[in-house]
């Protein structure tokens, strides 16, 4: 009896070990400390807000050779731009490739406004992209996925599993596997990308998606692709299909 | 100039306790980090943060090296008359910033 009770347990964590079912997902929120999530919750405590300050003077600026700014094209962004960060990465029909919500901006920059693309991660960015953000705040992530798109969500899928690193670890292993333990004193979350760009108080600054993959790969010892890579997106893709439903949150502050 | 974020109440009641924070946009570079190249990153960082209460000073804080990026400041006064919050940041290299809220007592 003892002994088939203890098999019974055995079963059941390893499908929990296999992925966590919909309902129990969590959001990295769920994982701070209490007064770390008060500094999220209020627009006056929020550091990212001050992104998304300047991402609104941006969104109203004149750029570029068309001296056309955002706003004269797209209108009032609480409007216009509400549920679209939640749509991001998203697969370009015309361009017939997958595109995340930075290159998106900055192909609305050179086609556009005929402007210089922002370089990644930087303040003008990352500032367009949390204002972007905020704007489908409390909106549940919705990731289409037409035809042309499944090989490349597979692909950010299979990333998500490849062993990779000299200490050989795959994304899933963590957080799939042993998403709620610690890792070195801090909980590992279950990598939901629900709030990015997100003020990380590590970085004592703002960062996008890409720079926490980028994180990752380096604990791992792997080489991580340049920024923009086909690689980042793919994986950005399954990511945020992965939390499809889940509320965003941007701009979250994190840890 | 930098960004600012001032959250004052609207209203107060006379001789309430009112709760003010402050959010500034600012790298807070410590002096103490070295670069890629092996030289020192110079210091840049707040100093003082002052505000100031139908022009009387109310808070005052001296800001040092381990002090975050983004400083957030959360201090209270006692709503005493109808008038203006201001706040002023300065700094390192020039470093100055503004802000200011209304606050009406009843």
């Amino acid at each position: 009896m003892k002994a088939r009770l203890l098999l019974l347990l055995g079963a059941a964590a390893a499908t929990a070990a296999a992925q966590a079912p919909a309902p129990e997902r969590r959001s990295g929120y769920d994982f701070m400390a209490r007064e770390t999530r008060a500094m999220q919750d209020d627009d006056a405590t929020n550091p990212g807000m001050l992104w998304v300050l300047d991402g609104e003077a941006l969104w109203r600026a004149g750029a570029g050779a068309s001296g056309k700014s955002c706003a004269d094209c797209h209108g009032d962004a609480a409007k216009s731009m509400r549920g679209v960060a939640a749509r991001f990465p998203g697969f370009d029909l015309s361009a017939r490739k997958l595109v995340d919500l930075d290159q998106r901006i900055n192909l609305c920059r050179a086609q556009k406004q005929k402007a210089p693309a922002f370089p990644p991660e930087s303040r003008e960015l990352l500032a367009l992209s949390a204002y972007l953000g905020r704007q489908s705040r409390g909106l549940p992530i919705d990731i289409a996925v037409p035809e042309p798109a499944k090989p490349l969500l597979e692909a950010g899928r299979a990333a998500f599993r490849r062993r990779q690193g000299q200490l050989n670890l795959a994304c899933a292993q963590c957080h799939d596997a042993l998403a709620g333990e610690k890792l070195g004193g801090s909980p590992i979350p279950q990598a939901h990308p629900t709030g990015y760009p997100i003020y990380r108080l590590e970085w004592q600054g703002m960062g996008s998606l890409q720079r926490r993959l980028r994180n990752c790969m380096i604990g791992v010892r792997a080489e991580p692709y340049a920024y923009g890579a086909p690689e980042y997106v793919e994986l950005e893709y399954y990511l945020m299909w992965r939390a499809r439903g889940m509320k965003l949150e941007t701009p979250a502050v994190r840890p | 100039m930098a960004r600012t974020i001032v959250n004052v109440p609207a209203t107060a009641r006379r001789g309430d306790i009112v709760t003010i924070k402050a959010l500034v946009g600012h790298v807070m570079e410590t002096g103490f980090r070295h670069g890629e190249t092996g030289a020192l990153i110079p210091r840049d960082i707040i100093r003082s943060f002052v505000c100031s209460y139908n022009g009387e000073e109310v808070f005052r804080a001296e800001f040092h090296p381990a002090v975050a990026a983004n400083p957030l400041i959360e201090f209270s006064t006692i709503a005493t008359q109808s008038g203006k919050l201001e706040f002023r940041w300065s700094g390192d290299n020039g470093f100055s910033a503004e802000a200011s809220a209304a606050i009406a007592v009843e």
